[in-house]
């Protein structure tokens, strides 16, 4: 594959990463956000495959399939089944209104670029000038997990900031190494699957997911 | 504690100072009876077991299921992880690190000392636990199905702590904490009352998120390790990364410390990702709140302590420095504020938790060696305290049904033993000697005053606040122990109770029984409603009723399971502060591990 060619398809494949990530915010139906989730579980896939071909180290195509798998396949489809039990297809007014949430995304991003300088800075390359790309969606994710206020809207915000490092990771350092990648991997898969039982747990206890009900503890 | 300046000197460094002489004590006798030339068998072997043992315990459970007779198999792995971690302590600081599994398993000073901590609290904590379970079992709160859920997910966090504590590669370490939390998730809302429910969504949520800050700050370390010219495969070996830790590139650096520090930070107990800390150590089992609040904390902090060696080769040390100490400031402002109102026992034990992290973090904010022992010895002593405090007020959950203080007084009277072991821990933790917490705060304040200059005036504002939460424990404490017994009319003998006694309006006895106290603790108007009638009833408090019918008696009798436990951690927490001079030669070793000049 030319320079040219990578870095093209480098850059779409950022782009639908970090438009995903956006689109979270203006979108109110639950169902949306695990269709968007994994639209950006495949760009994520896309840009480690992407690295892989460049830089001729083809076991990351491995690691490519693997997210693939995971972050478009399988937490997508727990996220579904939180939302086919719970019957909950919207998010309640949010904190912060679209709106502003998309002007916050805006400017969160216009943050991840000046903070990326010094990473872009140490290693020029057409990954790393992606980079701050990773960094918006890791903001995003945080943004969202504290003004959404549905159980499965909070969830979707972790896998945003998870999705966000991962992609710094492979812009960055074409990933982690395997060992890592894997029992990341893992931990992800889990705490999400903690998080689907607790959903159910708190639809049970609570009649319903609204994190604000979530009232009993507090000084 | 300032009360503690009038105590010499000396005193400390009796008890603190790493003297060369003491090397050539007991630990080096013991050095020589441990196999001479570990090979490196042995040393998979010693690095292997004490995860090993616990995964076999936890899969054991998993089987066999928690009965009478499998209760105290849950002991197995706590004594596996401190008798590896005693032949660590003897043997490491003679002979250095001990790795296996081609560098990845790594064994320092500073690993066998939490080793050490692990251990001993892990013992106190599964001693505990049978007991605390066939009282939960009895009250109704959890069942077979609940309770061998219990013995798999204690045993596999345990295992999780020990693979966090024996890894160098610190990309494999965040995997070890982050599963610590996901293992402990189902602990923290094991009850399934709203309220646990609500503590462990939020202790996952701000936990995960919290501390995937930290693995994109591992990241950042990792690649400027790249960039440094460091081969894929011991870019996040620690080792290495110290060793080369001049090369990695400042900005960079800069950023993934800061990260990193915030992220396992929050699993710390340190601001500003604190929240989940009350609310979790509040709702898990008493035995579970003593493992988080005892170890859990101290794991988290050790990760922070490791890369804090690579911050002040890569950037000096005023960088890590100048966040620990502001992270350590604001933290104990919180804790201190919060224990001036707080209305609940448990709560005011995580939040002295936290207070202890705080002096945590200003004392490996200071960064010496003697700073760096005093935060070694402190979190040892804090394990112990801590975890009979937990224990203890377990127990007292089991006997009163809440978790009010207001609703708790007269311990003393009504249950001797459990009152004083409770009594004694928060003395333990409010720093008295004899206990280690004493030498060990006194060290970190002296540090802090004679340390690298703009300390001193966070180790001031940190030694008014603890007198602030000096008094505000001291204050809850004395209301909870002092008083007349519940069922005692003004120092009478006792009066049996029986739980179909019906409620007299205006009587001179009114019995209220009480069942499902632990899932009162925050509904106020349920707390009213029983609170009232005692009122009424001319000063004699709800007497508690156990085991269907049984009648209370006073005082309250307590097996060699409960206080066995309370008993050990108590004299071991007095005897590290009277005398550490066994441990001495691994404290000095780990101290130089971490600490400055």
């Amino acid at each position: 594959m030319s320079t040219g060619t990578y870095t093209q398809l480098l850059d779409l494949a950022c782009g639908v990463f970090l438009l995903a990530a956006v689109l979270v915010l203006w979108r109110r139906e639950l169902t949306a956000f695990v269709r968007l989730f994994a639209v950006q579980g495949v760009a994520l896939a896309a840009i480690a495959a992407l690295s892989g071909i460049h830089e001729h180290r083809f076991e990351l195509l491995a690691v490519a399939v693997g997210i693939l798998v995971l972050r478009a396949g399988v937490l997508p489809y727990l996220m579904r089944r939180v939302l086919a039990t719970s019957g909950e297809t919207r998010e309640t007014e949010p904190l912060v209104n679209v709106a502003a949430s998309l002007l916050t995304a805006a400017a969160l991003t216009l943050l991840a670029y000046a903070a990326a300088r010094p990473l872009v800075e140490l290693a020029p390359s057409p990954a790393t000038r992606a980079l701050p790309v990773g960094l918006a969606v890791v903001l995003i994710g945080f943004f969202t997990l504290v003004t959404r206020r549905r159980a499965l809207a909070q969830a979707v915000g972790f896998l945003l900031l998870d999705n966000g490092i991962t992609a710094v990771a492979f812009l960055a350092t074409s990933g982690v190494p395997p060992i890592v990648e894997l029992g990341v991997s893992f931990d992800v898969l889990l705490a999400v699957l903690v998080l689907q039982i607790l959903t159910t747990r708190i639809h049970a206890t609570f009649g319903g997911t609204d994190i604000d009900d979530l009232r009993e503890l507090h000084d | 504690m300032t009360f503690a300046a009038a105590t010499s000197a000396a005193a400390t460094s009796a008890a603190l100072a790493p003297a060369a002489a003491t090397s050539a004590s007991a630990a080096s006798a013991f050095a020589a009876a441990a196999p001479a030339g570990t090979t490196s068998v042995a040393a998979t072997l010693l690095l292997t077991a004490p995860v090993a043992a616990a995964l076999a315990t936890a899969a054991g459970y998993a089987v066999l299921g928690w009965r009478p007779a499998t209760a105290w198999a849950g002991l197995v792995s706590p004594a596996t992880i401190l008798g590896c971690a005693v032949v660590l302590a003897v043997r490491v600081p003679g002979h250095g690190p001990v790795t296996g599994y081609g560098g990845l398993a790594r064994a320092d000073a500073l690993s066998a000392w939490i080793l050490l901590v692990i251990g001993a609290v892990a013992v106190l904590a599964c001693a505990a636990s049978p007991a605390y379970l066939a009282a939960e079992n009895a009250a109704g709160h959890t069942d077979a199905r609940g309770a061998r859920r219990y013995g798999i997910l204690v045993h596999a966090f345990l295992a999780a702590m020990a693979v966090a504590v024996l890894v160098a590669n610190l990309g494999v370490l965040w995997v070890a904490i982050e599963a610590t939390t996901i293992v402990t998730a189902f602990l923290v809302g094991h009850r399934r009352t709203r309220a646990s429910v609500e503590a462990a969504w939020k202790y996952v949520v701000i936990c995960s998120a919290g501390i995937a800050l930290a693995f994109l700050g591992t990241i950042l370390i990792y690649y400027a390790a790249r960039q440094a010219g460091i081969s894929e495969a011991s870019a996040l070996d620690w080792p290495v990364l110290v060793a080369r830790a001049h090369e990695l590139d400042p900005d960079v650096t800069r950023m993934g410390i800061a990260l990193v520090i915030l992220g396992f930070g929050a699993k710390a107990g340190l601001v500003p990702l604190h929240a989940w800390l009350p609310d979790a150590h509040s709702q898990a089992p008493a035995p579970v709140s003593a493992l988080m609040s005892g170890v859990l904390l101290a794991v988290s902090f050790t990760a922070i302590l490791r890369y804090k060696v690579i911050a002040d080769v890569a950037l000096g040390p005023g960088f890590a420095r100048t966040l620990l100490a502001g992270a350590a400031v604001l933290t104990l402002a919180l804790a201190a504020a919060l224990l001036l109102g707080q209305r609940d026992y448990k709560r005011m034990l995580a939040y002295s938790s936290m207070e202890h992290m705080s002096l945590i973090a200003l004392g490996a904010a200071t960064g010496t060696r003697l700073a760096i022992s005093a935060v070694l010895l402190h979190i040892a002593g804090h394990g112990l305290a801590k975890s009979v405090a937990f224990c203890s007020s377990g127990h007292i959950l089991h006997l009163r049904h809440t978790t009010r203080i207001g609703r708790v007084r007269g311990l003393l009277s009504q249950a001797p033993v459990l009152a004083a072991a409770f009594g004694l821990a928060v003395l333990a933790l409010l720093g008295f000697p004899p206990f280690s917490l004493f030498a060990s705060e006194l060290a970190i304040a002296r540090a802090g005053f004679t340390g690298p200059a703009g300390l001193g005036w966070a180790t001031a504002a940190a030694l008014v606040l603890v007198l602030a939460a000096f008094a505000a424990m001291t204050a809850r404490t004395a209301h909870m122990l002092l008083g007349p017994a519940p069922g005692q009319n003004g120092g009478a003998a006792a009066t049996l109770v029986q739980k179909d006694t019906p409620v007299q309006k205006d009587g001179a006895a009114v019995a209220v029984p009480v069942h499902d106290g632990g899932t009162t603790t925050a509904m106020p108007d349920q707390d009213a409603a029983t609170a009232m009638p005692a009122r009424h009833g001319g000063g004699i408090a709800a007497a508690p009723v156990q085991d269907g019918g049984t009648a209370v008696t006073v005082p309250v009798r307590f097996g060699a399971a409960v206080w066995v436990p309370l008993a050990v951690g108590l004299a071991a927490c007095a005897a590290l502060g009277v005398s550490d001079v066994p441990l001495s030669s691994l404290l000095s070793t780990a101290a130089a591990i971490t600490g400055g000049p």
